[in-house]
C-alpha cells in the first residue's frame, strides 16, 4: 500500500499537532472540513478540542452523514479526548443534543477528573506498545465508565474514586484515547493507528467491517 | 508485555504542557464573553469552546467608566454551574490576589486583562507560581514574549476591546506575526539586536527564530463583531477568536454567536462565511477605535 492519506477532522481543536505527527510518520495528512475532503481519506483522526463545539459544527456541516456511513463501513478511526467522546456510544455529563457517532460500544464520562487545575501528565503502560511507558497528557479528560463486548481495553488509570478505568480502547478499526498522544512527542499510538489503516488497506476486498477487523497484536 | 494494571506513576498537575495544552484544545474555536448563566448557555449552544465570565462586557465597562475589577465569585460560580465548557475569568494586570481567588474558584483560564483597570503600573503577575493557566494580551511581539517569559500559556491580541472595530486587532496580529517572519530571516548575531529591540529574553527570540512560531497559541481578541471579522483574523494567522461585546451587543446574539463559530472554522471558505452572514441582523453598533477616550490597549508593560 502506498503512503495512506489520513484525514484530521478540522472543525475545531488541536488539528495541527496530529497533522505534524502523521507527517513525521510518513503518511499524508489532510484537514477534513467538508464531505469532499472525507472522500479522499483512508483513515480519520478526530482530535482533541471541545466535544460540544465539534458536535455543533458537525451538525451543520456536510461531513456528518458521510462520516456516519464511513464509520459503519469500518473506516479506521482514531479519537483523542474530545474525539473519544464523539466516537462513544454513550456520554455522561455531556449535552443531551451532543452528536454520538457510536463507533465503539463504550460509555464515556466528560471532564471525569475535574477542572483544568486537575489536568495532569503521567506515564502510562499501554498493552501492545513496545518500549517504555507512553507519556500521556490528560487535559479536562474523559474516562471510560463502561465497555461493551468486543471492546479491548489497552490502558487504565485511576479515576477520582480511585477505581481503575479504561483510557485507551479499541473496537475493530476504531482506537480511542482519553489523553493527547499528539502533544507529548511520542508517536507510538499514532503508529499503531497507521498499522490499523495499513491492515484495512491490505484487506482490499472492500471496507473492513467493525466486527470482523483483525486485531493488532 | 505492557502491564494492564492502573498506572501508579506520579501525576504532575499545573505543568507547562498541561497549561499550554488546554490552549491547544481551544484552537479554531470561539471564546465568548458572558455576564450571566443564560448568556453562557446561549454561548455553549452556539458552539463556543469556552466562556469568559464577567460582570460587564467591555463596551459597558467603557460606557460606565470607574474602576473595573475582578467579577463577583458568585457570578463566576453561577456561570461555571451552567455550562460544561471551560470557564475563564479576568484579573487586573498585576493583581495576583485576584488571580489567587480565581484559581481557588477552579476557573479554567485566567485572563490578566487590560480591560480591567490595572493594579500595578510596573509588574505583571508572576504566572509561573500558579497551577491555573493564564492568557495575556499583547500589541506587539515584545509584549507577547515578555508575557510568555512571565508564564503566560496563551497570547491574544489586545485589539481595542468594546469598540467593535477590528482595526487595532489587525494591527497587533500583523505586528506580532510580521516580526516573527522577520526574525526567522535573521542571522544568529542579529538575534541579540532583536532581543534588545523587543525588550524580550534572547532565549525566547532564539526559539522563535528556530520554530517560526510563538511557543504558545496566538488568539485574536478586541473588536471582532461579524463572521467576516473572524474569517479575516483567522486568515491573518490567529488560531482562535475571543468575542466580547460583539455577540451580546448585536441584534440577535444566538445567531451572531453561531455565525461567528461557523466562520471561525470555515474561515477560508467564503461561501460558508457568506451563508452565515446572510440576513444576520445588526452587528454591535461600535465606535471607531481612533475616537475612544481610553485606549485599553495601551495598558500593560
Amino acid at each position: 500500500m502506498n503512503a495512506p492519506t489520513i484525514g484530521v477532522l478540522a472543525l475545531q481543536g488541536d488539528v495541527r499537532e496530529h497533522i505534524r505527527v502523521i507527517g513525521d510518520l510518513g503518511a499524508r495528512a489532510l484537514e477534513v472540513r467538508r464531505a469532499a475532503d472525507l472522500a479522499q481519506v483512508d483513515g480519520l483522526i478526530i482530535p482533541g478540542g471541545e466535544s460540544t463545539a465539534i458536535s455543533v459544527l458537525l451538525g451543520s456541516s456536510d461531513v456528518l452523514e458521510p462520516l456516519r456511513r464511513r464509520l459503519a463501513e469500518g473506516m479506521p478511526t482514531l479519537g483523542t479526548c474530545a474525539g473519544m467522546i464523539l466516537l462513544a456510544a454513550e456520554v455522561i455529563d455531556g449535552r443531551p443534543d451532543q452528536e454520538r457517532l457510536a463507533a465503539l460500544d463504550i460509555t464515556v464520562r466528560r471532564n471525569a477528573f475535574g477542572r483544568q487545575v486537575d489536568s495532569f501528565e503521567t506515564d502510562l503502560d499501554i498493552a501492545g506498545l513496545d518500549g517504555p511507558p507512553l507519556h500521556a497528557v490528560f487535559i479536562r479528560a474523559p474516562l471510560v465508565e463502561r465497555v461493551g463486548p468486543g471492546v479491548e481495553v489497552l490502558a487504565r488509570v485511576a479515576g477520582r474514586d480511585g477505581a481503575a478505568r479504561p483510557v485507551v480502547c479499541r473496537q475493530g478499526p476504531v482506537l480511542v484515547a482519553a489523553f493527547h498522544p499528539e502533544l507529548a512527542g511520542d508517536t507510538r499510538l499514532h503508529q499503531l493507528f497507521l498499522d490499523v489503516v495499513a491492515q484495512a488497506g491490505d484487506a482490499e476486498t472492500g471496507p473492513v467491517s467493525a466486527a470482523s477487523a483483525p486485531h493488532q497484536q | 508485555m505492557a502491564a494492564m494494571a492502573p498506572s501508579d506513576t506520579p501525576r504532575r498537575t499545573g505543568t507547562d504542557l498541561v497549561k499550554r495544552g488546554l490552549a491547544e484544545m481551544l484552537r479554531g474555536g470561539v471564546i465568548m464573553d458572558v455576564v450571566n448563566a443564560d448568556e453562557a448557555k446561549v454561548a455553549e449552544d452556539a458552539g463556543a469552546v469556552a466562556v469568559m465570565a464577567l460582570e460587564r462586557v467591555p463596551a459597558d465597562i467603557r460606557r460606565d467608566g470607574g474602576v473595573a475589577r475582578m467579577s463577583d465569585p458568585a457570578l463566576i460560580e453561577g456561570i461555571k454551574a451552567a455550562v460544561t465548557i471551560p470557564v475563564m475569568a479576568k484579573a487586573r494586570i498585576g493583581h495576583f490576589a485576584e488571580a489567587q481567588v480565581l484559581q481557588s474558584l477552579g476557573v479554567d483560564y485566567i485572563d490578566e486583562s487590560e480591560v480591567l483597570t490595572p493594579a500595578d503600573e510596573v509588574n505583571h503577575i508572576d504566572k509561573w507560581s500558579f497551577a491555573a493557566p493564564f492568557v495575556c494580551g499583547a500589541t506587539n511581539l515584545g509584549e507577547a514574549l515578555r508575557r510568555i517569559s512571565e508564564g503566560a500559556a496563551m497570547i491574544r491580541s489586545k485589539g481595542e476591546a468594546g469598540t467593535g472595530d477590528i482595526k487595532e486587532a489587525v494591527r497587533h496580529l500583523r505586528a506580532i506575526l510580521g516580526d516573527i517572519r522577520r526574525i526567522t530571516q535573521a542571522d544568529s548575531a542579529e538575534l541579540y539586536g532583536w532581543a534588545k529591540q523587543l525588550q524580550a529574553p534572547v532565549t525566547l527570540v532564539a526559539e522563535l527564530a528556530e520554530t517560526g512560531q510563538l511557543p504558545v497559541p496566538l488568539f485574536c481578541a478586541g473588536g471582532i463583531a461579524t463572521p467576516s471579522d473572524a474569517a479575516l483574523v483567522m486568515q491573518l494567522g490567529a488560531e482562535a477568536c475571543f468575542v466580547g461585546s460583539g455577540i451580546f451587543k448585536s441584534s440577535d446574539p444566538a445567531r451572531f454567536a453561531r455565525a461567528i463559530v461557523e466562520a471561525t472554522t470555515h474561515y477560508r471558505d467564503a461561501e460558508i462565511v457568506a451563508k452565515v452572514s446572510r440576513g444576520l441582523g445588526e452587528a454591535m453598533r461600535g465606535q471607531e477605535s481612533g475616537s475612544v477616550e481610553t485606549k485599553l490597549s495601551q495598558r500593560g508593560w
